[in-house]
């Protein structure tokens, strides 16, 4: 399948932090096609025959689109909430589909088996029941009242608790998550996951955060974000079939799984599909 | 005594690792290696000019060596990770710990442009990697044979610790370990040592062995 016939290629995608652009600029690739990200005011994008890309600097991230973007980026209102860091965490490049990126994300499930003794425990394992839903107006999926026994569920917290979130997916390959602020009860920590696809079994990732935390250093939360997100990187190398199928075949989901099942229909329903087999096999 | 140290570095991991193993007590330092480059500050060079990360402070002791840092910490804590004194012995490992260098180039500077994006020649890279693990592979044969399956012992050493987390990461940058099966058994038998800590991409054991009547196939080796 060509990038131009695809829904996906007039999404906006993160390219760059605009705070660690080089002077030569970042070459990098966008839905295979190579692109370089130049730094000055302001920060331009430019794809192969010179052409400029639209570009948006937002959430600490540089975001183009080899298409025409029908509507902005979307909004984290938290972003501008005060009395939030705002974490840049850097980029991760994993061998895998950009879609399996953002389904490991709004996976709960593997907790107390990859991420052990951190965002999980066994015999803790059991994923209660919970809500998803496409929301139709703002054409989202989005996953409520998500609990989970954590041993340490952020760089702040002392001891085990119970969790709560709320998932977010306002983009095919972003996804923002909400989770117990164990400094502010009562508020959410943001944790994103911005997905730039180099390919569609290669993708660069750029985890970002903005958290109530007056008192953790800032290495200390980047590499907390590093530690969970590179635990996944060996499990998403290493799943098969490399493609995120969306139609039902060999896999079975389970309850847990909705988050997954709400994201692939979504994903099957815009046709947003590089990185997907639309037919499994 | 001080770590300078990043959850991510196999070099710093090696550290942390053999001091859990020989029951020392680190005091962390953590170091924005990425995105932040804060290895390479004013304040980091003047510890170690060559802007490398871990870096060792005890007292009046620098080490900017990781090799260094594992042979202080045996000797303070647990000398038996250093081998019985025999010169044959202590010879072998002292080949794996300046060998070990070795990996941290080619399969840790493979890792450093597959995972971080970080320029290299990865085709090379991985090259010069296979060929590591080759060598590490028909030395840990040899070893098995003798009924061994550590480096350079019939017990762990600092030799183990020197080479094992570039090997384990080798799949980090694009290097399988599916063609060498006593490197696996080597790593396993690492995992499995009491006090034995992880890092992302270095997973601990769970309850691998499958029922004796189960068509399952284990999750890893």
């Amino acid at each position: 399948m060509t990038t131009s016939s695809q829904p996906m290629i007039d999404q906006w995608y993160p390219v760059a932090l605009a705070s660690q652009l080089p002077p030569e600029g970042r070459a990098t690739q966008l839905m295979g096609a190579p692109i370089v990200v130049l730094p000055g005011e302001p920060i331009r994008v430019v794809a192969g025959g010179g052409r400029d890309l639209p570009v948006t600097v937002r959430y600490g991230h540089v975001w183009t689109s080899l298409g025409e973007p029908s509507k902005e980026l979307f909004d984290i209102p938290e972003a501008d909430q005060p009395g939030r860091r705002l974490v840049e965490v850097g980029v991760v490049r994993v061998r895998c589909s950009p879609l399996r990126a953002v389904e490991n994300f709004l996976d709960i499930a593997h907790f107390p088996f990859v991420h052990t003794d951190i965002l999980g425990a066994e015999p803790h394992t059991e994923v209660g029941k919970y809500d998803v839903e496409i929301r139709e107006e703002e054409d989202e999926v989005w996953a409520t009242k998500v609990q989970f026994y954590q041993p340490q569920a952020a760089k702040s917290a002392t001891g085990g608790i119970t969790t709560d979130y709320m998932y977010r997916v306002p983009a095919p390959t972003s996804s923002v998550l909400y989770k117990t602020c164990p400094a502010r009860p009562g508020d959410w920590d943001v944790i994103t996951l911005f997905v730039q696809p180099l390919t569609e079994e290669l993708c660069d990732v750029w985890p970002w955060m903005a958290l109530f935390d007056d008192e953790t250093p800032t290495t200390d939360l980047i590499h907390f974000q590093q530690m969970i997100f590179l635990q996944d990187r060996s499990i998403l190398e290493n799943q098969i079939p490399r493609l995120l199928p969306l139609d039902p075949g060999r896999e079975i989901p389970t309850r847990a799984d909705l988050t997954s099942v709400a994201y692939r229909r979504w994903l099957k329903r815009h046709l947003f599909t590089y990185g997907a087999q639309l037919v499994a096999q | 005594m001080i770590l300078y140290d990043y959850i991510l570095s196999p070099d710093a991991y090696k550290v942390r690792l053999m001091a859990a193993l020989a029951g020392v007590k680190l005091d962390l330092r953590a170091v924005d290696v990425h995105p932040g480059r804060e290895h390479e500050s004013e304040p980091l060079r003047a510890l170690n000019p060559a802007g490398s990360i871990p870096i060792l402070i005890d007292g009046d002791l620098i080490l900017t060596e990781s090799a260094a840092m594992l042979v202080y910490l045996a000797r303070l804590a647990a000398p038996e990770w250093l081998g019985d004194g025999d010169a044959a012995g202590g010879a072998r490992i002292q080949q794996w710990l300046s060998f070990s260098p070795r990996l941290t180039d080619h399969l840790g500077g493979a890792r450093a442009t597959e995972m971080l994006a970080e320029p290299g020649d990865l085709p090379a890279l991985q090259q010069a990697g296979i060929i590591d693990l080759r060598q590490l592979e028909a030395a840990l044969i040899e070893r098995r044979i003798e009924g061994q399956c550590f480096l350079a012992a019939d017990r762990p050493t600092v030799a183990d610790i020197a080479c094992f987390p570039y090997a384990a990461l080798a799949p980090d940058g694009g290097v399988s370990l599916d063609p060498y099966p006593s490197i696996r058994l080597w790593m396993r038998a690492i995992r499995m040592l009491p006090g034995f800590i992880e890092m992302p991409g270095i997973h601990r054991l769970h309850e691998l062995k499958p029922e004796p009547l189960s068509t399952e196939t284990p999750e890893t080796v």
